[in-house]
């Protein structure tokens, strides 16, 4: 009887749990080389790795440096390797990850860490100026450009980005080539090439079409497996590469 | 002296761009053809002699390469697939060297090894022999090598 009332009276408390979090640290300072330092952290079962890392933060050690601005995976601000996996601290519950293991926070791979968790974005926000970001039309605009669902269904996908970094920074061309595009380009470059009110869509195919362009994709999908808005980049980039081949979107 | 603006959507100078979309090209025509002239390849050498892997002998590389058809065969085989792969072996190297002397060098040892193994294997295939053999009679006609 005892049992019974106790877990009615659980059922109403979220559940609490410890967990060990093993984050990557460098303090350009200090270290020569980054380190794993580990956190034990008590948390709910409604709690995401971002409210863990704010708890190390704000309770256990105020020197812990990430990036997050909204903090409900939409400003992409805080994407990071958690157990090896390119995700969004905030929008990844930690019951959903092996508690029974420690869990791995690690800066994304393949830009320069600036400190702790703080990668340098620069390299990856140039790829994405390269490829002309922005609607091109040669029209002046004294009136809505009208376009039909069709056309706007065609790049629907690649409109959702938010520059969050975490399919580039998945992808093992970018790790060793810092010159390749990178997905997230080309996911911005693909809104716009088949955007049927955009008229430079062969300037980007032609930027596109370089040594350090669509060719050095490997389709190995890491980059759909990142993307936290679900996203399939590896198709973008796909149909990319076609319209590169037949030199028109 | 005239002011000259760089036009900001002019094509930027591009040495190579095509090169990388030709590579790419190739790759995945060679790779449907190499599918089935191996597979044949494969049968032909393999599966349908009685006696499988253990007919092959110098007799039967003679057997075929006395035909055009196998000698463009074999040909085709050769050429593709050592271009497909050195070429892969190639973006490979470009994917995992971060040093651009050792990516060079690998890259220049990649090709003329390709280039070398593709001048000896057209040399086999076009200029056979069977003749070289000096056990030659004990497989195949006199009158098939006079002298």
């Amino acid at each position: 009887m005892s049992i019974a009332v106790e877990s009615v009276k659980e059922i109403a408390a979220v559940p609490s749990f410890t967990v060990t979090l093993f984050v990557r640290r460098f303090d350009p300072e200090k270290d020569e080389e980054p380190k794993w330092q580990d956190f034990d952290v008590t948390v709910f079962g409604t709690d995401r790795v971002l409210d863990a890392l704010h708890k190390i933060k704000w309770e256990l050690d105020g020197s812990l440096t990430f990036r997050r601005s909204c903090a409900h995976g939409v400003c992409g601000s805080d994407a990071m390797r958690i157990n090896g996996r390119n995700r969004l601290a905030c929008k990844t519950l930690i019951k959903d990850l092996d508690i029974t293991q420690p869990i791995y926070v690690e800066p994304i791979k393949g830009l320069k860490v600036e400190k702790d968790l703080v990668v340098d974005m620069n390299p990856f926000y140039q790829a994405y100026r390269d490829v002309k970001p922005f609607l091109i039309a040669s029209d002046k605009p004294t009136a809505e450009r009208i376009q039909s669902p069709e056309d706007r269904a065609r790049f629907e996908d690649t409109t959702k980005c938010i520059l969050c970094a975490a399919c580039t920074t998945s992808c093992p061309v970018f790790w060793t080539d810092n010159q390749y595009f990178g997905p997230a380009a080309i996911v911005n470059a693909h809104r716009f090439i088949f955007d049927s009110r955009d008229e430079a869509a062969e300037v980007r195919l032609d930027i596109l079409n370089d040594k350090e362009g669509v060719w050095r994709c490997r389709t190995t999908f890491n980059c759909t497996e990142a993307c936290p808005r679900g996203i399939e980049v590896t198709k973008a980039i796909a149909e990319v590469k076609q319209a590169v081949l037949r030199g028109r979107r | 002296m005239a002011i000259v603006i760089e036009q900001p959507d002019a094509p930027r100078s591009r040495k190579g761009a095509q090169w990388e979309k030709r590579a790419w090209i190739f790759m995945r025509i060679s790779g449907v053809i190499l599918i089935f002239l191996i597979i044949g390849h494969l049968l032909v050498n393999l599966v349908l002699p009685e006696r499988g892997v253990k007919a092959i002998d110098f007799a039967f590389v003679a057997g075929k390469w006395a035909s055009p058809f196998w000698q463009v065969y074999d040909g085709l085989i050769l050429w593709l697939a050592l271009i497909h792969g050195t070429n892969g072996m190639r973006t490979l190297v470009n994917d995992y060297s971060e040093r651009e002397w050792l990516r060079k060098a690998l890259n220049v040892t990649l090709w003329v090894t390709a280039a070398a193994l593709l001048l000896l294997g057209t040399l086999v295939i076009t200029t056979f022999d069977p003749c070289i053999d000096p056990n030659v009679h004990n497989y195949l006609p006199d009158l098939v090598c006079k002298g």
